[in-house]
């Protein structure tokens, strides 16, 4: 599917944004470089920043090819910033400790390159991902890089509202790192500590704004410590005690267990958020329910959204509507 | 009877409403309206006496500090409809999102299935004001939070399983909420109690759910014989050391 039903799904929800950040992911983006890291750059200029970013992949690896992903002038959109991809090969034998070399070397450059190459900012590293965002509305963002012109077998689509921070390019959703996207409507008012937790992991925060600690925990707990999405999401917006109390006692004891050791990356606040990996998606909200999500069917199809609409503007003929309970996760997968 | 037909595709919600406004304004006391798609905020602080048949999806806040009108949605509704709203009717032929009747200050608002969390929602009543919600099927967590007023009534049809819905009525201190069968005394929120509804009071609220039936084609005799909890305020102040100390 391309991404002109995402944009007009998008456009029915203009109230819930502000015109200040929209942006959209598409897996399956690249088929001609599909086992290479697409690294996507926001360059302030190229002639002062580039060089220096080139010469920190070239030490990890191999760039098989790069270029300025198209743009197209659009009245509404200051482009302040230049947006680059490059299809990026590492070297797993420079990381020889690592059982994940490849991911770890690119993780590696995103966060070495957006904490000390001030106007270098990578927004997207994972492998035949496609990301596309910029301070807009959905519309003008989507018709800025043309993103009808891309394809792909699993979409995401944000239009964003800033309350807290200024609203800017690398704060726009999607977040993305590696193989993770993530979209939010909401506020994690528990983002100091979360923070905290993640960057005592490696990972460091750059974007100003609290939806990049949740890719980051997605990386942590599933690629990292293995947990299983459901097991992540059971972390991050895990069921009251008093639930937790009087569960059977295998699944009273996992997530106790969970809760304990997952404690400081449990997200407080009102949110509701879709996690999406090249083999699955994966929506879900607080605890208390403080967001609104809907998820519909169509076949092998899932939809997850803030509203109906925006999925019957996309599958008119949608026949499975469903709000799910709070906390708990909705999932699909890629079925080859 | 003065009718109108707006198709509302592609509309944005404010020509569509000044459409309505007009409309009213004219003489019309019957619209349908086709084609809605998310439109938001419809109706909203309309008054007279007409009706709306509302054909798609609208979106939030549907009649919203609305007085009079009635709205009959063949679609479900997104979240808050009948929010703060006055006086009126509003008539929901399928489910409705978070925050139904939030707020609602008088008027009806039934919905055939189920409706999400947080329903009515600082629901309140002064003097002959006294706002009813009414809902077919099941609902989600914190029914009635911070309910001052008015009455909450599940009727919990298509639906056997028991209710494990958390914090029913948390924070209430005025009105009713009833629910057609039982409700563990763990889901009830703070400041919340529950009696039995005794056959007098089942009897009292009865038009109410012959007028769900009327609305939907459901028989409405089915529910006369089966047992129903109330839950109200705890006390007349159960929050009267909470915030102030006397």
């Amino acid at each position: 599917m391309d991404g002109a039903r995402v944009k007009t799904a998008l456009s029915m929800m203009d109230e819930r944004g502000s015109g200040e950040g929209a942006g959209y992911v598409a897996y399956g983006a690249f088929p001609e470089f599909a086992d290479d890291y697409a690294i996507h750059v926001f360059f302030d200029n190229i002639h002062e920043t580039k060089r220096a970013v080139d010469g920190e992949l070239e030490k990890w690896g191999t760039i098989v090819h790069e270029e300025e992903i198209p743009t197209y002038e659009h009245p509404n959109i200051r482009k302040v910033h230049t947006p680059w991809r490059y299809f990026f090969k590492p070297d797993p034998s420079l990381m020889p400790r690592s059982t994940t070399p490849d991911d770890d070397i690119v993780l590696h450059l995103v966060m070495k390159i957006n904490t000390t190459r001030p106007g270098a900012l990578i927004y997207s590293s994972g492998k035949n991902v496609a990301v596309f965002k910029a301070s807009g509305w959905p519309e003008d963002v989507a018709d800025f890089y043309r993103i009808q012109d891309y394809k792909g077998y699993l979409w995401l689509g944000h239009n964003r509202y800033p309350t807290n921070t200024p609203g800017w390019w690398g704060g726009a959703h999607p977040f993305n790192l590696l193989h993770w996207s993530v979209v939010h409507n909401g506020e994690i008012t528990s983002y100091g500590t979360n923070r905290r937790f993640i960057e005592s992991y490696g990972y460091q925060c750059s974007m100003f704004t609290d939806t990049e600690v949740v890719a980051y925990l997605f990386d942590l707990l599933v690629r990292r410590h293995g947990l299983t999405p459901e097991l992540a999401v059971r972390a991050l917006a895990p069921p009251f005690w008093d639930e937790i109390d009087r569960m059977p006692p295998a699944e009273e004891k996992i997530c106790r267990a969970i809760r304990l050791t997952y404690g400081p990356a449990l997200m407080n606040g009102p949110f509701a958020i879709v996690v999406a990996r090249p083999d699955a998606m994966v929506g879900f909200t607080d605890r208390i329910k403080l967001r609104p999500l809907v998820s519909g069917e169509m076949g092998n199809r899932l939809f997850i959204s803030s509203e109906e609409a925006a999925i019957r503007v996309m599958e008119p003929e949608v026949d499975h509507i469903t709000m799910p309970k709070a906390g708990e996760p909705i999932i699909g997968r890629v079925v080859a | 009877m003065m009718y109108r037909n707006i198709d509302a595709r592609g509309m944005h919600y404010t020509p569509l409403n000044r459409a309505i406004r007009e409309a009213v304004a004219s003489g019309v006391n019957t619209i349908e309206i086709e084609q809605v798609m998310g439109q938001r905020f419809i109706a909203d602080g309309l008054r007279g006496d007409v009706s709306i048949t509302i054909h798609g999806v609208p979106g939030g806040d549907l009649g919203m500090f609305m007085s009079g009108p009635t709205l009959i949605v063949h679609g479900n509704c997104e979240h808050a409809p009948g929010n703060t709203m006055d006086d009126g009717t509003i008539i929901i032929h399928g489910s409705a999102g978070d925050a139904t009747a939030h707020s609602i200050r008088g008027g009806k608002v039934f919905v055939r299935d189920d409706i999400g969390y947080r329903g009515g929602i600082h629901m309140k009543q002064y003097l002959e004001k006294s706002p009813v919600l009414v809902v077919g099927g099941v609902f989600r967590a914190f029914l009635g939070e911070f309910m001052a007023g008015g009455l909450i009534l599940v009727l919990g049809r298509n639906s056997r399983a028991p209710i494990r819905e958390r914090g029913i009525g948390s924070g209430i201190h005025g009105g009713r909420i009833i629910i057609r069968g039982d409700v563990e005394e763990r889901y009830l929120g703070v400041g919340a109690k529950k009696t039995d509804l005794s056959d007098a009071e089942l009897t009292a609220i009865f038009p109410l759910i012959r007028e769900f039936g009327n609305h939907f084609g459901i028989d409405p005799e089915p529910f006369r014989h089966d047992p129903y909890v109330q839950i109200t305020p705890s006390s007349s102040r159960p929050f009267a050391n909470k915030y102030t100390w006397e």
